[in-house]
């Protein structure tokens, strides 16, 4: 049995040990908020937070998430006011949107770590997490927005 | 009545500008479909229009949302002519159905193609509610003016939308002619930056894709398929895969036969209770295959046989004088080839669909760019007829003409048929690249004579590549003029002796239509061999461009279509978003440095007239930075400006992908990339920093958005390198070529 937290909830687990954190979100406990788009770690579009730092869930096993703290996009802020949302929404950021929840995710990391992030720490930060529609001006922007209303 | 919304589907737009109306998105799909509020209104001025007695408009999106904000900005064309209240206004997602028009959303037309409807509705809505509070009071209809959800008369009185509702039901329903349309002093909406109904969902995970579709005891899928076209099933061994916990049931699909249109691939399909233990099982799988007439496909071979091709004449399918007399005079020329690799659609969600087969009906949620193509595929693939297949749609996680495509959706009906449950099937992003409806591979030819001005007094353009009509006839072995005319007979210059041929090619994979389709092919030819020929002739590239085009004219089609009349080729307008866009760039004070300098490409597609300006930097190692990228956009009329913007910033990033990295191969007929390690797309630090957007304000009827920023994007890529270090790129992409 692995036991976890998601989004400050305590959850039981007793399937197989080896199946991604991605896949026990989506299917399992149906936070479809993260999503899937390579299954290798190359696109970042699953990108949750396991005991605060940005992790790829489709490389994350259920047992090496066991008595982990996960956060998904859900659960990053109860009135979906996190200054990383607020400012995606004013900068109009999404256009296709599914890889937005793991651009934030990522975004709320590095905010986490650098309070006010140069351009050069945003590409290295962020290079991780395509967004094929390209919105990726919009989401440097974002982050600049959200750096200056937390500072 | 006890049921489940999916909320987000049908989002109030007042959502968007209330603070704490926020609504939870229900995570189960219903069982059965729904009625459609649009068809329980009080009263239904149009297909596209529902008004009820509370005041709410609803506004069907009957075109589907892959990013352009189109199911948000098309309705706003009937709430601006209606005067509609936003906060009173809910959009709804249309169901695959014919009384909509087409919904096949592709080729950047929703807003060209519906514009005038939508209006229409409005205005008729708008016009019937002044009528009929006329008839309620007793007055003349000219002293009534509907404005912000009610009708006033001029004596002051008032009544709202939802109290005229019942009444404006009874109106007959007005001429076309009748019709007042707002002026664009009047408009509200239309011209402003709204902020899409989606925006909020796409910030908290909430909005659904057709990944995200449950249904009750819903099951997974996941599929193996033969790597190489049309290769046949020999023999499979799955008793490995059915000891991982959580497989339910291995199912075969049948393969199919060319041509294969949207048909499924067939293969072995695995299925389980979760997308995990399906993929689990998959690889467990033991299958042989009999490869089949397509492994015979080599890239490097094939290239050579495209590139022997254009260099022998092929047929001219457009003619302007005479190109042979004019070589023949032994005058100077220039010549160059050009290659441009398959590409895949790679969209961030994989294909992906859940289907109920039920007493001889589907019912389906998918991700789809064409819910109407979803009906008769599902019905041909199942043997039912089409009205027995309701196609409801959900967001798409990217689609760029992949998700016109509905194969996958047919995939998950016959599998929901075949196991008596609903089934999700997604595609792995493995399967998404190596089994994609791939954008051609092609080889251009470009020679020209030229004057001592460096001016061409005669201009040869040859062209190879698959069709992809071939996935339709599977013997089509030319380019289709739908595929010509995008950028290949209609190429604006003013050149006394012009001809364009297009030579024979077979495919070996499937192949489809890719954001701009075959003008990526034509314009990185076309705007790489007017560069050449600049500066062979030591002129300045822009001034040079501009004389190639000529005087502002209007260019009669080499093929006409149903949309010559009303969008004629305007090179005066071709004309203006160059001398735009070179001079937001600060294209006359440019200073290149060593590394460093502009490109320019201007490109005419999908009606819409495009160029732009890129800067790039190139270090000693060759790696490039594309610093900026300045557009000049001649959309004609424009709905949403803060839209379009997105659009062409995207496509900058689009193209950059294209020029860059983008190059899908072939060895013995199997495609040999498979993610996004060996299939790169542009990434935060390889994007252009910084792009700018210039639109031209005109009054033009408007034209196609999605598509028409990514051709100038890989040929002024490639004019910017020429400039900054002397290499000419000529093959595609440039990660191949060694720029230090």
């Amino acid at each position: 049995m692995i036991r976890l937290k998601v989004n400050g909830a305590p959850r039981q687990y007793d399937g197989d040990p080896d199946m991604p954190l991605l896949w026990y979100l989506r299917d399992e406990i149906q936070l479809t908020g993260t999503k899937f788009g390579c299954g290798a770690g190359l696109c970042g579009a699953c990108t949750v937070h396991v005991n605060g730092e940005a992790k790829r869930s489709c490389q994350t096993t259920m047992k090496s998430a066991a008595d982990k703290d996960v956060l998904t996009i859900e659960g990053l802020s109860p009135k979906a006011d996190h200054p990383l949302q607020v400012a995606w929404r004013q900068c109009n950021v999404p256009q296709c949107g599914y890889c937005q929840s793991g651009q934030i995710m990522q975004a709320a990391a590095l905010l986490k770590q650098k309070a006010k992030p140069s351009d050069a720490d945003i590409d290295s930060a962020m290079r991780g997490n395509i967004c094929r529609c390209g919105t990726y001006q919009r989401i440097r922007q974002a982050i600049k927005q959200a750096a200056e209303v937390k500072k | 009545m006890n049921r489940i919304e999916v909320v987000s589907r049908r989002t109030f737009l007042g959502s968007v500008f209330s603070a704490g109306a926020f609504v939870l998105a229900a995570r189960v799909l219903p069982v059965r479909a729904l009625t459609a509020d649009v068809d329980k209104a009080a009263w239904r001025p149009s297909v596209y229009l529902g008004i009820d007695t509370d005041g709410t408009v609803t506004i069907v999106a009957h075109r589907s949302e892959m990013g352009t904000g189109i199911r948000s900005v098309l309705p706003m064309v009937a709430a601006e002519e209606l005067d509609a209240d936003l906060k009173m206004i809910k959009i709804e997602q249309a169901i695959g159905d014919v009384k909509y028009g087409s919904q096949n959303t592709d080729g950047s037309c929703s807003i060209r193609d519906f514009y005038d409807a939508m209006r229409d509705a409005g205005a008729t809505a708008r016009l019937m509610l002044e009528r009929a509070a006329a008839a309620k009071w007793g007055v003349p209809a000219a002293e009534c003016k509907a404005q912000s959800h009610q009708v006033a008369h001029t004596s002051g009185k008032k009544l709202g939308y939802g109290e005229l509702a019942s009444l404006a039901a009874q109106q007959p329903a007005p001429k076309k002619e009748e019709l007042k349309y707002k002026s664009p002093a009047e408009y509200r909406y239309v011209g402003k930056e709204l902020p899409t109904v989606d925006r909020d969902d796409l910030t908290t995970g909430k909005g659904i894709f057709g990944i995200d579709a449950r249904m009750p005891g819903m099951l997974y899928a996941s599929i193996e398929r033969s790597p190489v076209l049309g290769g046949k099933l020999k023999s499979y061994d799955d008793q490995e895969t059915k000891k991982v916990a959580g497989v339910k049931e291995v199912v075969v699909l049948p393969g199919v036969t060319p041509p294969h249109g949207f048909k499924p691939l067939g293969g072995i399909a695995v299925i389980a209770d979760n997308t995990w233990a399906a993929m689990k099982g998959r690889e467990k799988l033991t299958v042989q295959w009999e490869p089949g007439d397509n492994a015979s496909y080599d890239s490097p071979a094939y290239k050579q046989s495209l590139l022997e091709t254009v260099r022998k004449p092929q047929k001219a399918v457009r003619n302007i004088g005479d190109v042979d007399a004019e070589f023949a005079k032994g005058g100077k020329t220039v010549e160059a080839e050009y290659y441009a690799p398959h590409l895949s659609h790679a969209p961030m969600e994989p294909p992906a669909a859940v289907a109920e087969f039920k007493d001889g009906k589907v019912m389906v949620y998918a991700a789809t760019q064409n819910p109407q193509a979803v009906q008769d595929t599902v019905a041909a693939a199942l043997g039912i007829d089409k009205k027995n297949v309701e196609c409801h749609v959900t967001l798409l996680g990217g689609g760029f003409g992949r998700k016109s495509k509905p194969d996958y959706v047919a995939e998950a009906a016959l599998l929901s048929k075949a196991v008596g449950k609903p089934v999700n099937v997604t595609w792995s992003r493995e399967d998404d690249i190596r089994f994609d409806y791939y954008h051609t591979v092609s080889a251009m030819y470009m020679k020209a004579a030229v004057d001592e001005k460096g001016r061409p007094t005669a201009w040869l353009q040859r062209c190879a590549f698959p069709s992809m009509m071939t996935t339709f006839n599977a013997t089509t072995t030319s380019a289709s003029g739908g595929e010509l005319g995008m950028g290949w007979i209609n190429v604006p210059f003013d050149i006394p002796n012009h001809r364009a041929e297009n030579g024979p090619a077979q495919h070996h994979v499937r192949l489809g239509w890719l954001r701009s389709v075959a003008n990526i092919q034509h314009a990185f030819a076309v705007q790489s061999f007017a560069d050449e020929l600049a500066h062979n002739a030591k002129r300045d590239s822009v001034e040079y461009l501009l004389d190639l085009i000529g005087p502002a004219r209007r260019i009669e089609p080499a093929q006409p279509t149903r949309l010559s009349a009303k969008y004629p080729l305007d090179t005066g307008r071709l004309r203006k978003v160059i001398e735009l866009a070179a001079e937001q760039s600060g294209w006359a004070k440019k200073n290149p440095a060593k590394g460093r300098a502009l490109g320019i490409a201007a490109h005419y597609s999908f009606l819409t007239y495009v160029a732009a300006v890129v800067e790039v930097e190139v270090d000693s190692t060759g790696k490039i930075r594309i610093s900026r990228v300045d557009y000049a956009v001649d959309a004609g009329k424009v709905i949403n400006p803060d839209r379009v913007k997105a659009q062409f910033e995207g496509a900058a990033v689009f193209g950059t992908s294209i020029a860059l990295m983008g190059e899908i191969t072939a060895a013995k007929g199997e495609i040999q990339q498979s993610n996004f390690h060996d299939y790169p797309v542009a990434r935060m630090n390889e994007a252009p920093l910084e792009t700018r957007v210039h639109i031209v304000t005109s009054d033009a009827p408007p034209a196609g958005v999605g598509e028409p920023g990514v051709p100038p994007i890989p040929p002024a890529i490639c004019n910017a390198i020429f400039a900054a270090t002397g290499k000419r790129i000529r093959e595609l992409p440039i990660k191949r070529q060694k720029l230090a």
